[in-house]
């Protein structure tokens, strides 16, 4: 083979996974283009990691659009404590939960923005819910909630604060170094403190390069529509839009 | 034996072998989230002078989990060889370091059935880094199925192709990469990234043609739950190695959906395939410091004496391979590249002792303050520690897992900068395909008939 063929057959190897592939070697090492390349990705989801979720411009950009916000905290009281201690971003601080006491007032859905591990994600989370909101007439779809160093799990708190019958938490997933802005949607039915992971459903991988808006929310809309339907979430609930009608768990 | 000792006027007291060696325990997070690790250093070195004094015998006598709760401590237990544990029956934990650091490859082989996982952990608390090192460096493990694993001088690795979307054809890409720099005479393991098993069936077969097109002397391994294997086994698809993450409590054990019955269940179905050649060790287990409290199963035990309990369920199955994923599970269990590194050499030392042919997935997450410095170091270590194998992901980043481990390069690192080979029969085959790596050759991967074969080969997709 020529140097030439052998560069083509890599860059058509090369397209079939996004893995680091064909690299070539510099002694045992990586080129320097290839060492910094890694580092520049590396330093995306280090600092996706320790972004700050800017709450208020956030609820800034829906009071544009016409909608209310409830800007809440965990309580981990700073990214140190929040990466060490996974049960304190499970919970609304104090001021947290008498806020959203006073806004109680019963509904079908809430959404929940929350940093997670990538507030660099939450990015997608007005674009996804821009596609979502049409298929969901109808339902009674409660204030958007935002909250910083917050788990999924926070969630369950905030839907039950806010009587909702089913809360979605739209959350920043753990920055892998090609996806540091993937998001994640949890649905859970009944939320309420004490919720297992076993009753939730995820869509995970939710950004342009994963899983697009649209598909994102073809998925949710359904899964929306047959968790209050049907009263459940979690493994009772499998994704089935896809399904053939008539084939039920083919 | 009262557990108590005073340092500096204030009176250190413990009550019972669980929270001496909680409180012994080198700090990390995932103890003090659990509430166990000790309150100061103060505390921790008052636990460690009275651990050094526990006779071993009192493991014996005392477990930290019930007999009767747990089968995890009747394995222990019921499986402990007074025989082999004579030479040691009369020491301490800290006179065991002693005999640990003058003991030689045969007298540490010797003595493994005679100890269990809570006398390792124990003395290990009471060991630095080099000495974890330099003990784990003289006992050998060595292993077979189509190769022989853990030889002196010899280090392998798991290639591990994995695809996010568990593409037959990407993963045949990596794996095509991985072979080039000779990657994968452990296991070539993929990690899938669904649970459904025609994908996993479609992904052993691909391995297999593959495998047996070139006549690679390796085994293949798609790492999905060992009830999958099972079904895959029953459906007649072509598996090597059988695969189970394990932890060291029966209840952590069942948040995995894993029983000692279901795993024997296992270990007979992949028995009875007889495709190993060489030698009959297929059962691949991974493990790693925090599961059983991330399942709230630890029963009040720190993190790195659970882990060794799980190498207690491993050896019952005389696994090919065993590793932990020292990194993974994030910043609430491990917080930093410090105490990655220290459980990593933990972990490798204790199943050493064990007589367990340990591997180590030397990693960690975006949200863990470590970094590639950091594998290095645990890398190199790792090496000279005699670890019988690392993970060769492409470029160090695992898309599909979303976490960095070690790459084909750095197995070329550490092979280089200590000497070290690839198995026997595996370098023999890199030899006839001529796949070379020495660094003082230009780079010849890719003229070779594997790379032209490759194109036309991946149309399998």
């Amino acid at each position: 083979m020529t140097d030439r063929t052998i560069t083509r057959l890599w860059q058509e190897l090369r397209e079939l996974t996004p893995a680091r592939i064909g690299t070539g070697r510099v002694g045992t090492s990586v080129s320097t283009a290839d060492s910094l390349a890694f580092g520049v990705d590396h330093a995306r989801a280090r600092d996706a990691v320790h972004l700050p979720f800017d709450t208020q411009h956030l609820a800034d950009v829906l009071a544009e659009r016409g909608q209310h916000a409830l800007i809440v905290r965990s309580a981990a009281s700073d990214r140190r404590e929040y990466l060490l201690r996974p049960d304190l971003g499970r919970h609304l601080d104090d001021a947290g939960r008498q806020y959203l006491e006073s806004k109680a007032r019963s509904c079908d859905v809430v959404f929940v923005i929350a940093d997670g591990l990538s507030a660099l994600a939450t990015e997608h989370a007005l674009p996804l819910l821009d596609v979502l909101r049409p298929r969901l007439a109808g339902l009674a779809v409660g204030p958007t909630v935002l909250a910083t160093q917050a788990r999924v799990a926070l969630g369950d708190e905030v839907g039950h604060l806010l009587q909702a019958k089913l809360v979605v938490v739209l959350i920043g997933e753990r920055p892998g170094l090609s996806s540091s802005d993937s998001m994640a949607a949890y649905l859970t039915y009944g939320p309420r403190v004490g919720r297992t992971d076993a009753e939730r459903n995820c869509v995970s991988n939710i950004r342009p390069a994963g899983l697009g808006y649209a598909s994102a929310a073809a998925t949710l809309g359904y899964l929306i529509t047959q968790s209050l339907a049907r009263g459940i979430s979690g493994i009772a609930l499998k994704d089935d839009s896809d399904a053939p009608p008539g084939l039920p768990g083919a | 034996m009262s557990l108590r000792t005073a340092i500096a006027g204030r009176m250190h007291v413990f009550d019972g072998l669980r929270t001496v060696l909680a409180r012994a325990s080198p700090l990390r997070s995932g103890d003090v989230l659990a509430g166990v690790a000790a309150e100061d250093e103060q505390e921790r070195m008052a636990a460690r002078i009275v651990l050094a004094d526990v006779p071993l015998a009192r493991f014996l006598g005392e477990a930290l989990v019930p007999y009767e709760d747990d089968e995890v401590t009747r394995l222990i237990i019921d499986g402990h060889d007074s025989a082999a544990f004579a030479p040691v029956s009369h020491l301490t934990v800290g006179e065991l370091r002693e005999w640990l650091l003058q003991a030689d490859g045969d007298a540490l082989t010797a003595v493994a059935a005679g100890l269990t996982p809570e006398m390792v952990a124990a003395v290990s608390k009471l060991m630095r880094n080099q000495e974890l090192i330099q003990v784990a460096s003289r006992r050998r493990v060595t292993t077979a199925f189509r190769n022989t694993l853990g030889l002196p001088g010899h280090m392998s690795t798991r290639l591990q192709p994995n695809h996010p979307t568990d593409s037959i054809a990407g993963i045949a890409a990596s794996m095509i990469d991985g072979l080039m720099y000779g990657s994968g005479d452990a296991v070539i393991g993929i990690n899938p990234a669904g649970d459904s098993l025609s994908s996993v069936i479609d992904m052993l077969v691909m391995l297999d043609e593959f495998r047996q097109r070139y006549d690679v002397p390796t085994q293949s391994c798609v790492l999905t739950h060992v009830t999958n294997t099972l079904r895959a086994i029953e459906r007649g698809a072509p598996v090597d190695l059988v695969f189970q993450s394990i932890a060291g409590t029966q209840a952590a054990n069942e948040s995995f959906g894993v029983s000692l019955a279901l795993l024997d269940e296992a270990h007979d179905a992949g028995k009875s395939l007889r495709r190993g050649n060489v030698g009959q060790n297929l059962m691949y287990f991974e493990t790693g410091q925090g599961s059983a409290l991330s399942a709230s199963a630890h029963h009040g035990m720190d993190q790195q004496t659970c882990e060794a309990r799980a190498y207690a369920v491993a050896r019952r199955y005389q696994p090919l391979l065993v590793n932990t994923v020292v990194g993974f599970i994030g910043p609430e269990y491990l917080y930093d590249g410090k105490q990655i590194i220290r459980a990593g050499l933990e972990d490798h030392f204790c199943a050493k002792l064990l007589g367990l042919p340990m591997g180590c997935d030397i990693c960690y997450t975006n949200h863990a303050e470590a970094d590639q410095d950091d594998m290095d170091t645990l890398l190199t270590l790792l090496g000279v520690a005699g670890v019988n194998f690392i993970m060769g992901v492409p470029g160090a980043d695992d898309v599909m897992l979303n976490y960095q481990s070690t790459s084909f390069h750095d197995a070329l690192y550490v092979r280089d900068v200590l000497g070290l080979k690839a198995a026997p029969e595996f370098q023999a085959w890199l030899d006839a395909m001529g796949i070379r790596n020495d660094q003082r050759l230009p780079d010849d991967g890719g003229r070779h008939r594997l790379l032209d074969d490759a194109k036309r080969w991946i149309a399998h997709d």
